[in-house]
């Protein structure tokens, strides 16, 4: 018995030790992200090696600030994530109900369009979708641009659909019994049953939202209309610019969704798990 | 189930509305746009204006290379990476599980302007820390955004960064899922730890692999932010240029909308083809 004991200790061992370096070299570019934006630019362009954070993190916020109006477009990021996941969250979990509860005349043909579009690399629609929302609707640098055309999405919908078919009939059928017009089950009593599943849908969501990149960077071109990774985006590769500007926004950026995940982290797992959204 | 078309549409319409204007018009007109030469006003029909310069373009086809390159080598590094921190986490001898988790799982929150920024830094040839710590333990400096082979190997290090966690959540859920009886039945039978992941493990979890693979290469085939903002536009000369870039440079910058289409269907071709075999793979072992 002591044997198998020891066994087990050297193999605990065995895992820590091999776990814990593995660790600290993920954790690595997030500790240098913040080390590098409580740094002047003339310390981490310096040949010494540095890996304590120092105390000029507001220096570094007003060189990012005189760079690019970063607190106005963190505004816009904030405000376009929360009404793209609000409308997001209630036209994917609208789609799932319907798929999930209702039997109708070409739900399979659905069924297949959406799980195709998962497979469908995204560069596809990118130029069309472009040219519509820029030259057709004219609606280039506009919120509207931001939240709509990526409103469509498909895992979000098979994860509600998941949610909601996982529900007993009873309960609903009980309601339809009394007379409860549908769209009222689907509000008053669905909705607030699937609450873990629309928190890990919501996260994921957000996230999406306020870290995409490359249609905000297309649609939303001039200065006033971009996102904030955009505004960081414009600084990277500029050569008078402030690096320990650009990592404090980067830090601006992160740390709240660091929180977010640490606080949260079931409701993400499980969003992430189910393959909500890429 | 009763049938109730109205209610069912009553409540996919504003989706499938979404889906209409947004992806099933762009499918069809990215399609047609394709067989257009853009450059001219109004713009007009000539089937092979774009597809023939595609078969001839140097460009596209070191774009190409390039973008195969990294999905060759990047994807199967990550996916196994992935696999062994979430067999790692799922060990019942692991302390101090959630730190371990965070550690692994905090890059997937990141977004991919800030790491780019954050890499650019860390890999910079006379300040990055990395070539710091390189010459602390005696090696060499590393010229990473002069020389193609280093330019690469950085792309793949910080999308693997970025993502091994992202794939890692999705391998622990379905192990997760494995009932544990299955291994109970094997200890008793004295199968050692290894042969239960290669016997047991790798074999249930297969349909769960697939996924997070085309997940990966979907993401991989399309790669533009890393390649944008970390080696600067596809550098050294077009060192890390992928099609994502190359997509993004001739309808954004040169608004020759035709050809990026074309590129865009070529991407679109490749991934509909290997996630086609991903999936013939898995149901041929059923």
């Amino acid at each position: 018995m002591s044997s198998l004991a020891s066994a087990r200790l050297k193999r605990s061992i065995a895992l820590h030790l091999f776990l814990t370096p593995l660790a600290l070299i993920w954790l690595f570019p997030l500790w240098m992200m913040i080390v590098f934006s409580t740094m002047p630019d003339n310390g981490i362009f310096s040949p010494g090696i540095e890996l304590l954070p120092h105390g000029n993190f507001l220096d570094n916020f007003n060189n990012l600030q005189r760079d690019t109006d970063f607190v106005g477009a963190i505004v816009i990021s904030v405000c376009v994530a929360v009404t793209y996941t609000f409308l997001s969250v209630m036209l994917t979990s609208m789609a799932g109900w319907a798929l999930a509860r209702y039997q109708f005349v070409g739900k399979s043909v659905v069924v297949a369009i959406i799980l195709g579009t998962i497979t469908l690399p995204y560069a596809v629609v990118l130029i069309p979708q472009f040219i519509m929302v820029a030259r057709d609707f004219k609606l280039a640098n506009t919120w509207v641009a931001l939240i709509v055309p990526p409103l469509f999405n498909s895992l979000g919908v098979l994860f509600m659909r998941q949610s909601f078919s996982m529900m007993p009939d009873d309960l609903f059928d009980a309601a339809r019994v009394e007379g409860v017009k549908e769209w009222r089950i689907f509000v008053f009593i669905a909705l607030p049953l699937a609450r873990p599943m629309l928190a890990a849908l919501c996260i994921i969501l957000f996230l999406a939202s306020w870290n995409n990149y490359l249609w905000p960077l297309l649609i939303n071109s001039q200065p006033g209309s971009m996102t904030a990774p955009v505004a960081l985006g414009t600084l990277i590769g500029l050569t008078k610019v402030s690096w320990g500007g650009i990592m404090a926004g980067a830090v601006m950026l992160t740390v709240p969704m660091l929180i977010v995940f640490v606080l949260l982290q079931r409701h993400f797992i499980a969003g992430i798990a189910a393959g909500a959204v890429k | 189930m009763r049938y109730r078309n109205a209610t069912a549409y009553r409540f996919l319409t504003p989706y499938l509305l979404i889906f209409a204007i947004f992806w099933v018009w762009p499918i069809i007109s990215s399609f047609m746009i394709s067989f257009q030469a853009t450059r001219t006003v109004p713009w007009r029909f000539a089937p092979g204006f774009n597809w023939g310069r595609l078969i001839g373009d140097p460009a596209f086809f070191n774009a190409l290379k390039n973008t195969l390159l990294i999905l060759v080598i990047q994807v199967p590094v990550m996916i196994a990476l992935a696999m062994v921190m979430a067999v790692l986490l799922n060990s019942p001898l692991l302390k101090a599980r959630g730190l371990y988790r965070f550690a692994f799982f905090a890059p997937v929150v990141v977004g991919e302007v800030a790491y780019s920024a954050v890499f650019r830094l860390m890999f910079s040839l006379d300040f990055g820390i990395v070539n710091k710590l390189l010459n602390t333990v005696g090696l060499p400096k590393i010229d990473w955004f002069s020389n193609v082979t280093p330019a690469m190997a950085l792309i793949m290090i910080a999308v693997t960064w970025r993502w091994a966690g992202y794939n890692a959540i999705i391998l622990l859920a379905g192990m997760q899922s494995i009932p544990e009886d299955v291994y109970e039945a094997a200890t008793l039978d004295r199968v050692s730890k290894l042969k239960q992941f290669f016997f047991i493990t790798l074999p249930l979890l297969k349909p769960v692999i697939v996924f997070c693979a085309v997940l990966s290469i979907i993401g991989t085939m399309q790669l533009f932010t890393e390649p944008f903002l970390i080696t600067e536009r596809g550098g050294p000369g077009g060192g890390t240029e992928t099609l994502g870039l190359l997509l993004y440079r001739q309808g954004f910058r040169s608004l020759n909308f035709g050809y990026a289409s074309a590129v865009a269907y070529t991407m679109a071709g490749l991934a509909i083809a290997i996630t086609l075999v991903q999936l013939w793979l898995t149901r041929e072992a059923k």
